[in-house]
């Protein structure tokens, strides 16, 4: 009986603890973005201005679609590598297929004088092939067992080599004018086209998450894949799914690429995964799964732009940059591992 | 004589738990010392304090004659202290000389001497006759002989004292008895060992002595040739029943709910030939409350996983209101009306990054969605809102982060989970482990209301006063067997103790089929 002295009734209802720490790292993005507008700005007045503003939110939309997919397969745990040679293959078929199709491409070669599509043909176009290549990786991921890393390392060199393969005759440029609007023009006369469709598919994204079934679904397999799958969900399909999204945001963002230069070429691209990584981790989305938010990731992503765009215009050398979102990356991870092993502890 | 190793007054506290209080343990030189007690009675801990993996809340450790403090495994093992986990720490793709001498590899500076590895590997398998080939890869090696490669890596750090936890539990009898021999052999060369274990039949043969733990208490020790197995049974399972704990009468239905017949499997992650689940078969009625009781790993998880679509199993039929389903996922499993609350709450059944409203609606989806897309907030919190009262769970709001609840609350979220489902069998495996015994009396009464209003439920549970409580019948599982059968009125401790440790043969002398 003596036992039963130790713990009666913790009958207490348990407290929820005013967690500094918690708030301050919920919102690390939001104050670290401030932070570093705010110093940007005391050493390059030209930083504040309304059209650098919008300068950097139309560099960084391609990067935000592209981020937006990746937030998903973040969630549960994933990772794609591919995209950047994704992105490059998906455009240079877009951009076939608005000069007048695939077969001219090889029977014609790159006639400028082809017919111009509509410009929507080539977005579907894009998407398709996006939607396409990251079934298949899914797929693989789900059916095969291949760990994400793996498939999309694979991915990332057999899309570029599509790529390569594709566009054996060169760059693919000169669109009809309302294609390339949708990269270059603005709406308004303000607003910059890419950012708005960057933040409409942000926010389409965002009630996906935070309001749906699926949205839940992929928070439960990222957090607990083991009690996702006994509590009855369906794990390999929603991991499918992520990839999926991924897939249809890089053909989306090739799209947009494609239409900004006015061109398509086979190393379109190149990199982008690391930096659209670095955005969404930034914004506070755990790499182990489970946790983050689109809205983090729109702040991570404005955050690279800023920072971007700043080294720029106060001349640093785009050698350097690469050294910096590097180590940035680094930090965002570390600084995820620290708030974990708190919470445990804690 | 002195004793080689000496424990005193040793506590240890967990959160929510005194796993050890003032527990002593004393093995004398060239002794073969039994380590005894039910799940849960502190042997574990006890272990990994001696180990150095766990430090002591207070108490001291005498070993060799001189007191030492065991900071850390590596100062365990350096001092002649050895510990063979269930689980073996082997290397698998490594050859066995590497394993035994790994970390201490032979050699001048950063160099391996191989070839004095590999004869040194071969004097001590040679002089045990553990027959033993010092280059061979321990990937493909039997559990009994990676058993005897842990042995030897003991050996070669000239241990004093090799602590084995459950060692017999993976063999089998042939290999129990080589494994017998080497003890004995050890024994001869002076070298102590404590035996962990719950096979009382293998204590009688090899032990000299015993100590038996029972809550985190020291409750007996002595030499095994002044004790019988009834009396160690005693002494593990404890006289006095706990008063709080009350079965509560209900009428039970009639019908069968969920049946199943010859349920088999083969082969487990490190043995593919191993028998997992053997012919099991059992049934249960509305509103009946099945026991399942067994010591760990006779296969009673296993047997819940598989009936619930998360394991699969080689044969066997399973029946839902007598008729023949068919199950390929935990999604199947749902569908027909079975739920299960998994044996580890943190790993298989809670997301601990997300919200209590958010994990106690994961299964039940379905009821609360709007336009077939969104989930319904409003309804979703309505459902919080009904189990927490029904189910008096303990939160400041529904938003709060599940892992900030204290574990009996967290098991009850769990179990609403399930409740919204409205399920025709709920199956709980370890339904109040590591929750204090407030919240377990609470889930006790839950899992009788949830009978009452006419839920089969098949609970398994390693701790006998609590399916002497809950059950209105109650079967033993033994190395993945069913092996007896008892109603709850003529069941007690220590019949369901020896139905689940002593061997078939003896168990049908003790208790038959009383169906």
């Amino acid at each position: 009986m003596e036992t039963l002295t130790e713990h009666p009734h913790s009958s207490a209802p348990e407290r929820k603890k005013l967690d500094i720490f918690g708030i301050l790292a919920r919102f690390a993005p939001l104050i670290f973005l401030i932070v570093l507008m705010g110093g940007f700005a005391t050493f390059e007045p030209r930083f504040l201005t309304p059209l650098n503003l919008f300068n950097i939110l139309r560099q960084v939309s391609i990067y935000g679609l592209l981020a937006v997919g990746m937030t998903f397969v973040i969630l549960t745990a994933g990772i794609d590598l591919s995209i950047g040679s994704l992105v490059a293959f998906a455009g240079l078929v877009a951009a076939a297929v608005s000069k007048g199709g695939i077969s001219n491409r090889f029977t014609v070669g790159a006639g400028q004088e082809a017919a111009s599509q509509g410009w929507y043909l080539a977005a579907l176009a894009a998407i398709t092939v996006g939607v396409l290549g990251g079934f298949l990786q899914g797929f693989a991921i789900t059916k095969l067992k291949v760990p994400p890393f793996v498939v999309t390392l694979g991915g990332m060199s057999a899309w570029r080599g599509a790529a390569l393969l594709f566009a054996a005759g060169g760059p693919i440029s000169g669109f009809e004018p309302n294609f390339v609007w949708i990269g270059q023009g603005r709406i308004f006369d303000q607003v910059p086209v890419p950012v708005v469709i960057f933040l409409a598919f942000a926010v389409l994204a965002h009630i996906a998450l935070r309001y749906t079934r699926y949205g839940r679904q992929i928070y439960a397999v990222g957090g607990n894949p083991e009690a996702a799958r006994l509590s009855g969900l369906n794990v390999p399909g929603v991991t499918t799914s992520v990839y999926v999204i991924m897939g249809f945001f890089a053909g989306l963002g090739a799209f947009v690429l494609d239409a900004r230069l006015n061109s398509a070429e086979a190393v379109a691209g190149t990199g982008y995964e690391l930096t659209v990584i670095a955005s969404v981790v930034i914004g506070g989305t755990s790499l182990f799964g489970g946790l983050g938010t689109i809205f983090g990731t729109v702040i991570g992503t404005i955050l690279i732009g800023v920072l971007l765009n700043g080294l720029v215009l106060m001349n640093v050398s785009s050698y350097i940059q690469q050294i910096i979102i590097g180590i940035i990356i680094v930090l965002a991870v570390a600084f995820d591992t620290f708030a974990k092993s708190r919470q445990r502890v804690g | 004589m002195e004793p080689l190793l000496r424990m005193s007054l040793i506590r240890k506290k967990f959160p929510g738990v005194q796993a050890l209080d003032d527990v002593g343990l004393e093995v004398q030189p060239g002794e073969i010392h039994a380590l005894l007690g039910e799940n849960g009675a502190g042997k574990s801990t006890l272990i990994k304090i001696l180990a150095g993996a766990q430090q002591p809340d207070s108490g001291t450790i005498e070993f060799g004659g001189e007191k030492v403090v065991m900071a850390s495994p590596h100062d365990a093992q350096r001092r002649g202290i050895a510990t063979i986990y269930q689980e073996f720490t082997l290397a698998p793709n490594m050859t066995i000389a590497e394993n035994v001498f790994i970390g201490r590899e032979p050699g001048p500076n950063v160099f391996v001497d191989w070839r004095k590895m590999a004869s040194d590997t071969r004097a001590i398998t040679e002089r045990l006759g553990l027959g033993l080939q010092p280059l061979a890869i321990v990937r493909g090696l039997s559990v009994a002989e990676q058993q005897m490669v842990e042995i030897a890596r003991a050996l070669s750090m000239k241990s004093r004292l090799i602590v084995m936890d459950e060692p017999t539990s993976a063999l089998s009898s042939a290999e129990v008895d080589k494994l017998f021999r080497i003890a004995r052999e050890l024994k001869a060369q002076g070298l102590s060992i404590i035996f962990v274990t719950h096979r009382l039949e293998e204590v009688m043969r090899i032990c000299d002595r015993y100590t038996v733990l029972r809550d985190g208490r020291l409750v007996g020790n002595g030499a095994i040739a002044d004790i019988t197995i009834d009396g160690i049974i005693r002494l593990m399972v404890g006289r006095e029943v706990k008063a709080l704990f009350a079965h509560r009468d209900r009428e039970v239905g009639n019908d069968v709910v969920l049946r199943v017949e010859g349920l088999n499997r083969l082969g487990n992650a490190r043995d593919q030939s191993a028998t997992v689940l053997a012919d099991v078969g059992f049934e249960v009625r509305q509103g009946e409350i099945l026991g399942v009781a067994g010591l760990v790993g006779a296969g009673r998880t296993e047997m819940a996983r598989s009936v619930f679509g998360a394991d699969r199993f080689d044969s066997g039929r399973i029946m839902i209101d007598g008729r023949t389903i068919r199950i390929r996922s935990p999604k199947d499993a749902i569908r027909h009306g079975i739920g299960l609350v998994p044996e580890d709450r943190k790993q298989q059944a809670l997301f601990l990054a997300l919200a209590v409203r958010i994990n106690l609606s994961m299964a039940s989806h379905r009821q609360i969605l709007r336009w077939g897309v969104f989930i319904d907030e409003i309804a979703e919190r309505a459902m919080v809102e009904e189990f927490r009262q029904k189910l008096n769970i303990r939160m400041a709001s529904p938003e709060q982060l599940i892992a900030s609840l204290s574990g009996g609350n967290q098991q009850k979220v769990t179990l609403a989970r399930w409740l919204a489902l409205r399920p025709k069998v709920l199956i709980v495996d370890e339904p109040t482990r590591g929750i204090d015994v407030g919240a377990k009396v609470e889930v006790h009464n839950l899992l009788f209301e949830m009978a009452q209003s006419g839920i089969a439920i098949v609970a398994i549970s390693s701790e006998l006063p609590e399916v002497l409580t809950i059950s209105d019948r109650i079967i033993t599982m033994r190395e993945g067997r069913v092996t007896g059968q008892v109603k709850r009125e003529d069941a007690t401790e220590e019949l369901l103790m020896s139905m689940m440790t002593l061997t078939a043969k003896n168990t049908e002398r003790n208790h038959g089929n009383i169906d």
